[in-house]
């Protein structure tokens, strides 16, 4: 019968060296919580899983040159509990509180929403839009590459099979910014996302916006940064021309496919309304409103 | 007796005790299916069909046999052939050839998830390698899925020995349409001729599962002299042996089965589908089997209820009077005959009073898992279409949708187009209650919509059996045959305390097995707190007259002369105040002297069960640009006859209504293009979490049913009757959308906001 | 690969087991240490119904492997009743009727005491989400949201709710 290994190494040298010696497939784990639901549906058959929890960095949130750099295991629960974090990047937060129950949130991760490669993960487009960079380590060192570089296609990541994520990194903000995602789903909790749409901005001392980031979820077959969308945004405050640009902007973008959690047509029409109703709160939290995201 | 009494006269019943049951729920001790072991135990595990339609052509187990740790494997050829002949069975008709080929398919595989071969091996993953190694060869067949697509002639066909039933002459060719039925009242042609309104509509529903949070499970045992134990999550454990002696061709005197906690079932455990298998691997191992099924399998291969298309139509006075209507239900069954259409064609109009009806339905087969009982089952479907139907007649007579039911409403005499006269029942006093419930009247804001539907299930009686033995130090003990699923142990002992006139903690309720208590038909049909609960009521009183007997052998008296009150003997008549009354326990302590155990079991064949009615309002807002519906506000009136236990009576209520409310938006099965579930699972088979509801206000109204002793009616099914028009009657409101699909899912709605914004700008 | 050997902590006692890699926590307590209160209700993450908290943090024991409990201090539903005294949570489940069938009873008394240890006063809005990952077939609800929100006000020493 074949038997599945398992590790727990507290090193990365360590892990990249289980990663890379293993006779078959290997995969990494942090919380779980995708790879325990492939593993019992048979979808995937790893012959080991390293545990990278017990990797120092790997858990923990600490500021760095006014941004954060986020420990790659760090759970859902303990983003949501980081009071700095939450009023730097709250759409990241509650993008990442959207993922699953509070159960999920005990375990899951932002860089193994990320690694799962759905394109309908709910922090990947949040991360997106805020410019959020992956710190990746393997046999050759460490590197770093912005977060919508890492999916390449559903289920797939640019990373090597030696290489994992040790953190996620979000940059400083600068004055008058605010982010915010939101997603589409069937009920009010528990579902995948139909659409997800994460927004960042920037704006200047008059409202009027001079940078921002719009990322579109579950409508092409990865998470998508979408520069015209952000376009829509930049030099103009939230009026009604402004929102009619970025809706079709973010219509413009889909890809999308029918499936069992929606079709073409809706997946489309909503993406413009989420891009606009995110990138409504996103603005408001510029201007320093305090606002609920969901 | 009878103790239809005011309720300041009852002591315990009406009240809402701590359940007898709920430390051992509280605290994880509770015995569920899949916490049941036994010494020496292995794990059993089912092959199933990966194809919705195809031949098994051959069956290849000798690599899964010589697996190390496999101990037996069975197929269909390890089960006896039953002939083609339909059993009546309390609620409808079970054909035991088709519940044998349900659970283990012979010659041809229906569905996805048709069981096709089971093993059972020393651990759990042994068992899941050894099913992988059995190699199944198919032939795979053209499948249909949509019960439309099923009745058309050129469809692939199930059952090639299947010709309509119900059609004279009898059709020459085969099809998927097992049967068709009818029922007819006045002249439905004379009738809308006299209309002066007229409503008609073509309505869909999607199958459901009953989605019980416990997947079905079971342990087996069978020694080599035949006799066989057998411990399952089951809503009837004399089913459960009946069920699995037929299929498996034992003696029904040789199988114990042993009742675990339920996890939920709502009809959708009535049947058998583990139990045989494991018996049989059981026997052929020498080992007890433990089977369970996942999540995947539950949504594959049990359950759910039927999907349907509906054809309404409603012809009415001006003034509000209706003078004909008509109904035309196909209702699919899955694999095998025996969707709930009999039900269907009854339930939707048995609420009104109409001098012409016509209705006709359709039982059809199709490669979808067979159909098994759930909640009041076809009625929500056929109400579904005739109470989104009422509320469009209502509109165009532009009369309050309250006013038309009170107006046409079915009260006591009134004669349905099925034959039978209502009688005691409550549908007018429900309504009053309805109009006269503060939600009726509060503001609505703009973009908000109220819907208001009504629901009737016939509940039923049957066969029961309930015992009350006395102990030794004046403690009571009650048996019954029936599983608890929802604190009938509660209501039991309530009633047997209340006759007794003892504290309900000193009855302890049990749930016997079948050697333990005398035959009970299963859990279901709203039918426990009524006949069982008349069982162990009559029990009560028949223990009552022996306590009578002693005392008055202790008193050296005539039994006359005792009177039983407060749970005490009292010398009565002339002999009162000349003795100290005599407590039970007091009674108890002395049974060895005065004739022996103090206990009595009554069987029974309950007739006269009440019919339900109930009343629900919904309040919902619609997000314009997404579909999507919040459920703001929901009121569920109904008439329970008596509420024994008041606060499972109100959980029964707000429950239903909670299952009505995922039924209506977001409950369906999708499948692809090959007949495969695509969303076996609770992620995207989406039923209501706890914050997508409201509080449900469950509004109790008791007309006493007088053929029972305390006036109880059945109250589990009626709730899941209204709310899926209710639902759809408050969308309507809201956004001036009829959605004649279920589920009202954000994309239909979504859909139906733009071709309506559309149609107005064109 | 040979069996795991993990040494850990359920309910206050210490306990030691052997786990294969691919059993998950909710394997080990049901099938090897006979802790049947966590229920399957889906293995998937989707039910709620095999709630457990993990130092502190509540999980679903279906999406956590054995092997890293090692270590770690694991509390069940069995461990909610202080000896013979129910929790109040506990308790007040009993006195609302919070449980028809009681299969996901369990899950919900382990994920209400998550809630209320991390937030002893929570509105009936975050009692539903915190609880969403829990479902329930048989009561709408209604009752086991009462049941949370009377024992919160208990535990805060408030005089009852509703």
């Amino acid at each position: 019968m074949p038997s599945l290994n398992y590790a727990a190494p507290t090193s990365v040298q360590e892990a990249i060296a289980l990663l890379a010696g293993a006779a078959g497939l290997a995969k990494p784990m942090s919380g779980g919580t995708d790879l325990l639901v492939q593993l019992r549906s048979g979808r995937l058959k790893p012959d080991l899983i390293v545990d990278t929890k017990h990797i120092p960095g790997m858990i923990g949130i600490r500021e760095e040159s006014g941004g954060f750099v986020i420990g790659a295991a760090t759970s859902g629960a303990t983003l949501e509990a980081h009071a700095g974090l939450k009023a730097a990047w709250p759409g990241v937060v509650e993008a990442m509180d959207l993922i699953g129950s509070e159960q999920i949130q005990g375990r899951a991760s932002l860089a193994g929403n990320l690694c799962n490669a759905s394109p309908a993960a709910d922090s990947v487009p949040a991360m997106i839009a805020a410019g959020a960079v992956a710190v990746i380590v393997g046999p050759k060192g460490e590197r770093t590459a912005p977060v919508e570089s890492i999916v390449v296609s559903p289920g797939r990541t640019s990373l090597a099979r030696d290489e994992f994520i040790l953190a996620i990194r979000l940059p400083a903000r600068p004055a008058h910014s605010g982010d915010a995602y939101l997603r589409f789903i069937p009920r009010t909790e528990m579902d995948i996302a139909v659409v997800g749409c994460g927004v960042s901005v920037t704006l200047d001392a008059q409202g009027v916006c001079t940078a921002a980031r719009v990322a579109l979820g579950a409508v092409a077959p990865t998470p998508l940064l979408v520069a015209d969308a952000g376009a829509a945004l930049v030099g103009h405050t939230l009026d009604d021309a402004t929102l009619a640009k970025l809706d079709a902007a973010a219509r413009a973008a889909c890809k999308p496919i029918s499936d069992k959690r929606g079709t073409i047509e809706y997946r489309t029409k909503v993406a413009g309304v989420l891009a606009r109703r995110t990138a409504a709160i996103a603005f408001e939290r510029a201007k320093g409103g305090v606002v609920k995201g969901h | 007796m009878n103790y239809i009494v005011p309720q300041s006269e009852l002591k315990i019943v009406g009240t809402s005790p701590v359940r007898p049951d709920g430390v051992d729920k509280v605290t994880g001790r509770a015995t569920f299916g899949a916490d049941m072991a036994l010494a020496g135990m292995i794990w059993g595990k089912v092959k199933r069909s990966p194809h919705a339609h195809a031949r098994i052509v051959s069956i290849d187990t000798s690599k899964a046999m010589a697996l190390a740790g496999v101990k037996a494997v069975v197929t269909a050829a390890d089960f006896p052939e039953i002939p083609n002949e339909e059993a009546f069975v309390g609620e409808g008709p079970m054909n035991f050839r088709d519940l044998s080929r349900n659970c283990m398919a012979r010659d041809k595989a229906l569905y996805e998830g048709h069981a096709v071969a089971a093993v059972a091996a020393s651990t759990q993953a042994i068992a899941e390698q050894a099913v992988d190694l059995i190699e199944v060869t198919y032939e795979v067949l053209p499948h249909v899925i949509d019960v439309e697509a099923a009745m058309a002639p050129d469809a692939p066909v199930l059952h090639p020995d299947m010709f309509t039933a119900g059609i004279e002459p009898k059709p020459t060719r085969p099809s998927n349409i097992a049967k068709r039925v009818s029922f007819a009242k006045g002249d439905v042609d004379a009738g809308f001729a006299e209309a002066e309104v007229i409503v008609e509509g073509r309505y869909t529903t999607q199958p459901v599962h009953q989605a019980y949070i416990e997947p079905h499970a079971c342990v087996a045992q069978v020694a080599t002299d035949g006799q066989a134990q057998i411990y399952s999550s089951t809503q009837g454990q004399f089913m459960v042996r009946a069920y699995s002696a037929k299929i498996l061709g034992w003696e029904i005197a040789n199988l114990r089965s042993f009742p675990l906690e339920i996890g939920g079932g709502f009809g959708g455990k009535t049947v058998v589908y583990l139990e045989p298998l494991a018996l049989k691997l059981a026997q052929k191992s020498g080992r007890p089997v433990k089977m369970m099924m996942t999540r995947e399998d539950v949504f594959r291969a049990s359950g759910p209820t039927s999907g349907a298309v509906i054809e309404v139509k409603i012809g009415a006075k001006r003034d509000g009077a209706i003078v004909a209507a008509r109904e035309v239900l196909k209702y699919q069954a899955g694999a095998f005959a025996g969707s709930p259409i009999g039900p269907g064609c009854m339930c939707g109009l048995a609420m009104y009073d109409i001098p012409n009806v016509d209705v006709v339905g359709y039982d059809v087969v199709s490669n979808r898992p067979k159909v098994a009982a759930y909640r009041a089952p076809g009625a929500p479907i056929t109400s579904f279409a005739v109470e989104s139907a009422m509320d469009d007649l209502a509109r165009k007579l532009a009369i309050d949708p309250l006013a038309l039911r009170e107006m046409n409403g079915v009260r006591d005499g009134s004669k349905t187009h099925y034959g039978v006269t209502h009688k005691d029942i409550g549908f007018l006093p429900v309504l009053e209650a309805a109009r006269n419930h503060p939600h009726w009247k509060a503001p609505l804001k703009p973009g908000q919509g109220r819907g208001v539907a009504c629901g009737f299930w016939f509940n039923i009686g049957g066969e029961s059996s309930g015992a009350v033995h006395v102990n030794e130090d004046g403690s009571v003990s009650v048996v019954s045959g029936n599983p608890d699923i929802g604190g009938s142990r509660a209501s039991m002992a309530m009633m047997a305390a209340e006759v007794l006139g003892i504290p309900v903690e000193q009855v302890r309720p049990i749930v016997g097995d079948t050697a333990s208590i005398g035959f009970s038909f299963l859990t279901g049909g709203s039918r426990v707190t009524f006949a069982t609960g008349m069982a162990v009521t009559q029990a009560a009183e028949r223990v009552v007259e022996q306590l009578k007997t002693r005392a008055a052998q202790i008193w050296e008296i005539p039994a006359e002369a005792v009177e039983w009150k407060d749970g005490k003997a009292w010398p009565a008549g002339l002999n009162a105040g000349a003795f100290e009354p005599l407590s039970l326990a007091q009674i108890a302590l002395k049974a060895g002297r005065t004739g022996g155990p103090i206990s009595s079991e009554v069987s029974l064949n309950a007739q006269g069960a009440g019919a339900g009615f109930g009343c629900h309002i919904c309040d919902v807002e619609v997000d314009a640009e997404t579909g999507q519906v919040k459920i703001l506000r929901y009121t569920a009136v109904q008439d329970v006859g008596k509420a024994i236990h008041r606060a499972y009576v109100e959980g029964q209520i707000q429950g239903g209504a909670a299952q009505g409310i995922g039924w209506a938006l977001n409950e369906e099965y999708i499948y692809d293009t090959k007949g495969r579930m695509e969303n076996a699972g609770f992620l995207d088979y989406r039923v209501p979490v706890a914050s997508d509801l409201p509080l449900i206000e469950a509004v109790i109204v008791e007309v006493p049913n007088p053929r029972h002793p305390f006036g109880v009616r059945g109250v589990g099914e009626v709730p899941i009757v209204p709310p899926m028009a209710a639902v759809a009657n408050a969308i309507r409101s809201a956004t001036g959308l009829r959605m004649p699909d279920l589920p009202m899912s954000p994309p239909k709605i979504c859909a139906a906001l733009d071709a309506a914004a559309g149609a107005k700008a064109a | 690969m040979s069996k795991h050997h993990v040494t850990t902590t359920i309910n206050g006692e210490a306990v030691e087991f052997l786990c294969e890699t691919q059993e998950t926590l909710l394997d080990v307590l049901r099938n090897t240490l006979n802790l049947t209160g966590s229920k399957e209700g889906c293995a998937s993450g989707d039910c709620g119904a095999c709630s457990v908290i993990a130092d502190g943090t509540l999980v679903c024991s279906c999406l956590m492997l054995g092997v890293e409990a090692e270590g770690r201090s694991i509390t069940t539903v069995e461990g909610i009743a202080d000896g013979e005294k129910l929790h109040p949570i506990q308790q007040k489940f009993l006195e609302h009727a919070a449980l028809q069938c009681g299969f996901c009873t369990p899950g919900f008394i382990v994920a209400a005491k998550a809630l209320l240890d991390a937030n002893p006063n929570p509105t009936e809005e975050e009692a539903r989400y915190w609880l969403a990952g829990n479902l329930c077939r048989c009561t709408g609800y209604d009752k086991i949201i009462r049941a949370v929100m009377d024992a919160a006000a208990e535990l805060r020493g408030e005089a009852r709710a509703a």
